[in-house]
């Protein structure tokens, strides 16, 4: 950092603080540090990510480049509507395409997260029954095999939640839903369902479901988490879904980032519309003879819940996601098609080794049981633990949580035919070896910079913070201590 | 095409291992009335197609690298090492997933741990999460928090009026359906000592901000004092680049301090991502909500981390979750990490007076010109109050079409009685010509009017 280029002003001491615990290392150390931190990382640059519910596709990296070219990295989100139409422009085209695809009447873009994006889509609803005169519409169905998030939802929107169990096909019970739907009548504020499901199968009730829930007057919330399915297939709008979210990072190929960010935007019916969360952009004066493009603006909605964040969430992501659906445009459907392929494949490849609970046709994704009947001390976990050494990252386990032991696969549209097959053989090579040499399992992984991690220990002697530095360090690593070594 | 990489044959054997002839005979599950939708969308673009689009899109955008700049308000033009974008674009972090699985997971999780560390440090608090969307979110997780603590039995929050406006609309949209009460900015003129006057036993928190939205320190001590005595917390929405010279919260009395972590390494990007960070105190770490890492060892006795004190989390608590938050912005924590590693003690700090020294050259320069006044009722750090001789849309308008500058934020936007003010904002990126410029740009501007 440069030396004061202007005159400098006295800062009042009893202002000033006594230290500042930070590290202070060199370039090359920071550099080095982080470089071998990533090292110690799975991800999809290096390795087959199958982890269901979560959609870990190639994330392209021209997507990248976009995000940080200067005219959308580098302009403040409280600038002059008329300094920034280019990213008004890509907005409000990208709220347009989102809204296309998926049959409804328009979009916000502002949730920075598929959590947001679902309360949004809740507190929606609810503002909606009340606009209604409606007050007394508090409760939200959702099925047992939903994802976390959605329950959770409904608590922090301030509504309550009516589990709806599943049947033995593991797809919503409609005997038990149209039982429920007459119980609460008038007090049912909606459904959350994810579609296809969280088993990954399309229901076969769906439409009836919805006609259901929408004949006491209660509105379909969809996670639209797999999404990914669903392009180019079918339109959830038009199937009577009222509001539902996308997650970029899932569908959209923006990457997780080791957790986030995400981008969550919402899209609902004409009649929730003047409900979602603002500002949106809009077109405040069309396009003539004059001007060849629109003019853009914000707009806040008419009755919206209001703002979920500051500013106008992950525009970053947006630009990503912008760039993904001009790289398929109106051949998106060619992303659902090779994503069901290739879960169709692996489900039929695995089908003798490893027990399906739903056998069927199933969409972006499929769960099998990591369990066996003649070895029953391994654990969906041991099989997960024991693809790290086979270089491949874990499902998802033990989920959805209806089906005991779950593993939920999911590999993506992206990956070839030759790392489905090698997945496989290994996949079979880890049944055999829970037959031969369980212990192979249990003690798994081998070849991971760390052997397993003591969670017990990480949650009774809480070490949430590293101590403060001394004050005169100056060496050894960001961390003050050691650092773990790669093994692998 | 895109990024499907099965060829025709592919295709084929796959289709016959299923035991379907095509494509389409994969979706006869879906209702046959909606199957197969057509899509409006433009043709697919080639990669090359793509990026002279987008490009072009671009050119529409009048940037802070080609335009003067001293727009602040919640985010900030702060220059970031060039290591932090390069250690950024690391395929091994940024397309990695949330790290359930720690045993090929430690970089992101010792990453994790030590942007943690750097937040509790910086704050002068003991703990904090990995992160949340940005710091509007942070603050309403806030409330959400104090609620838990006081288990409902308290409504009231007490917002300071110089919070950021858009932070108390995001809090009010977090609640909307919460029996809580939200008092202190409705006026937009309350006082610190109006604020400390409203504190009583059914107050759950008592939010405010450092420096305030208006740039400005206010002494909290007495507010601090005041909150304890009336058990309620005292949630402090701090810039962590001021942080860098000035006294953290931890030290006056704050039980929370939440933030918007832009500044730390992380574009403007119009708006998003950005970084919340959220700190408290070992007592509260159990009602944090959000991810939070957590060291300990492996099997074989080995230093490692792992995401802890995970049964809070809506995965596994479900609808009893106090916060459905669950993707977060971890990819922007590790930013936030990285530059204060490459930065370091000094640098932060040398950022932190450069602010302060830039804002105040300004300010002076400013405060003598004809028809302009700087608010110096209170000390500031890198945003400062200027009344100007005519509307702020006006001069704004002249300052960008004349001079090529983006100038500061209307605050009569938010604060009704506050016509003509400006607030402006100079960092370490402003160099003296630019802020001279600037000065010379509003001198013209008073004296045409």
């Amino acid at each position: 950092m440069p030396q004061p280029d202007v005159p400098t002003t006295d800062i009042p001491s009893e202002l000033l603080r006594d230290e500042l615990p930070l590290p202070e290392v060199s370039e090359i150390e920071v550099v080095r540090h982080f470089t071998r931190l990533s090292q110690l990382n799975n991800a999809i640059d290096t390795h087959f990510y199958p982890l269901g519910s979560c959609t870990m596709k190639y994330n392209p990296k021209i997507n990248e480049a976009m995000a940080r070219l200067d005219g959308f990295a580098n302009i403040h989100p409280l600038q002059a509507t008329d300094t920034v139409q280019g990213a008004l422009a890509l907005m409000y085209r990208l709220q347009e395409w989102l809204r296309e695809i998926a049959g409804f009447a328009a979009t916000s873009l502002q949730p920075a997260a598929g959590a947001q994006g679902e309360f949004a889509g809740i507190l929606m609803i609810r503002k909606y029954h009340i606009e209604q005169g409606d007050e007394k519409r508090t409760k939200i169905l959702v099925p047992n095999s939903a994802h976390g998030t959605n329950p959770a939802t409904t608590t922090m929107a301030g509504l309550e939640v009516i589990e709806i169990g599943a049947g033995p096909d593991g797809e919503v019970d409609l005997a038990v839903l149209k039982a429920v739907c007459d119980e609460h009548r008038d007090t049912i504020a909606g459904m959350m369902m994810t579609i296809p499901s969280t088993l990954g199968v399309f229901e076969d009730d769906l439409l009836e479901i919805i006609e259901t829930v929408h004949s006491v007057g209660g509105l379909m919330y969809m996670d639209g988490a797999n999404m990914n399915a669903l392009l180019g297939i079918a339109k959830p709008g038009e199937m009577g879904i009222d509001v539902m979210h996308y997650n970029l990072h899932k569908t959209f190929s923006t990457p997780h980032g080791g957790g986030g960010p995400g981008s969550g935007p919402v899209c609902c019916s004409e009649k929730l519309a003047p409900y979602l969360p603002g500002p949106i952009v809009t077109i405040v004066e069309p396009a003539s003879d004059e001007h060849e493009a629109p003019l853009y603006g914000w707009q806040m909605p008419e009755k919206s819940i209001g703002r979920l964040k500051a500013f106008h969430g992950n525009f970053g992501m947006h630009v990503r996601a912008y760039a993904y659906i001009l790289a398929y445009g109106n051949q998106l459907d060619q992303v659902a098609r090779h994503a069901v392929l290739n879960a169709n494949y692996l489900r039929v490849q695995l089908h003798d080794t490893y027990n399906s609970p739903y056998d069927r046709l199933c969409g972006h994704e499929f769960v099998v049981e990591g369990r066996w009947k003649d070895v029953p001390d391994v654990h969906a976990l041991d099989i997960s633990k024991r693809l790290i050494d086979y270089g491949i990252h874990p499902p998802t386990n033990y989920f959805p949580l209806i089906v005991p032991e779950a593993l939920l696969i999911e590999p993506t549209e992206t990956e070839t035919k030759a790392t489905l097959d090698h997945f496989v053989s290994v996949m079979k090579k880890i049944a055999e070896e829970a037959r031969t040499n369980p212990q192979l399992l249990h003690e798994a992984p081998h070849h991971a910079p760390v052997k397993r991690v003591d969670e017990v220990r990480a949650a009774r002697q809480l070490v949430l913070c590293c101590q403060p530095l001394p004050a005169e360090s100056t060496s050894d690593g960001v961390s003050a201590s050691s650092e773990p070594e790669v093994v692998a | 095409m895109g990024y499907i990489p099965h060829t025709e044959d592919d295709v084929k054997a796959m289709l016959a291992a299923i035991g379907v002839d095509s494509l389409d005979a994969l979706f006869e599950d879906v209702p046959s009335q909606h199957r197969f939708p057509t899509l409006n969308l433009p043709e697919p673009l080639s990669e090359l197609e793509i990026a002279t689009t987008m490009e072009t899109l671009s050119w529409f955008n009048l940037t802070t690298s080609h335009y003067a700049t001293f727009l602040g308000a919640g985010a900030y033009n702060h220059y970031s090492p060039a290591i932090v974008n390069q250690l950024l674009l690391r395929g091994e972090f940024y397309s990695a997933y949330t790290p359930y699985q720690p045993e090929v997971s430690q970089g992101t999780l010792q990453a994790t741990f030590e942007f943690q560390s750097m937040i509790a440090h910086l704050t002068g608090m003991e703990a904090a999460n990995a992160s949340h969307y940005d710091g509007a979110t942070a603050l309403a997780e806030a409330v959400t928090m104090a609620n838990a603590i006081h288990n409902g039995k308290r409504q009231k929050v007490i917002l300071s009026p110089t919070i950021h406006p858009q932070y108390r609309e995001v809090v009010r949209t977090y609640h909307q359906n919460k029996p809580f009460k939200f008092s202190g900015d409705r006026s937009g003129t309350a006082t610190l000592l109006d604020i400390t006057d409203m504190v009583d036993e059914n107050t759950m928190l008592v939010a405010v901000q450092y420096p305030n939205f208006l740039g400005q320190i206010e002494d909290f001590n007495e507010l601090a004092r005041v909150t304890k005595t009336h058990g309620a917390l005292l949630c402090v929405v701090a810039d962590p680049v001021a942080l860098s010279i000035l006294k953290p919260p931890g030290e006056f009395g704050a039980d929370i301090v939440v933030g918007e972590g832009q500044g730390l390494g992380i574009p403007m990007s119009f708006g998003g991502p950005y970084l919340g960070f959220f700190a408290t105190n070992s007592k509260y770490v159990r009602r944090i909500a959000g991810r939070i890492v957590g060291e300990t060892r492996d099997l074989e006795g080995q230093r490692a981390f792992v995401m802890t004190l995970r049964p809070r989390e809506q995965d596994i608590r479900r609808e009893k979750a106090t916060s459905n938050i669950c993707t977060n912005q971890g990819l922007m924590a590790l930013a936030a990490c990285i530059h204060m590693a490459a930065l370091g003690k000094h640098g932060m700090k040398r950022v932190g007076e450069l602010c302060w020294h830039k804002a105040h050259y300004a300010a002076d320069q400013i405060d003598a010109l004809e028809g302009y006044s700087v608010d110096r009722s209170l000390p500031f750090f890198k945003e400062f109050v200027v009344t100007c001789p005519r509307p702020v849309n006006e001069i704004n308008q002249s300052l960008l079409d004349d001079y090529g500058i983006i100038g500061g934020y209307d605050l009569s936007l938010d604060y009704p009685h506050r016509g003509n003010q400006m607030l402006l904002c100079v960092t370490e990126t402003n160099p003296r010509a630019e802020i001279d410029m600037l000065v010379k740009a509003l001198r013209e501007i008073a004296e045409a009017s």
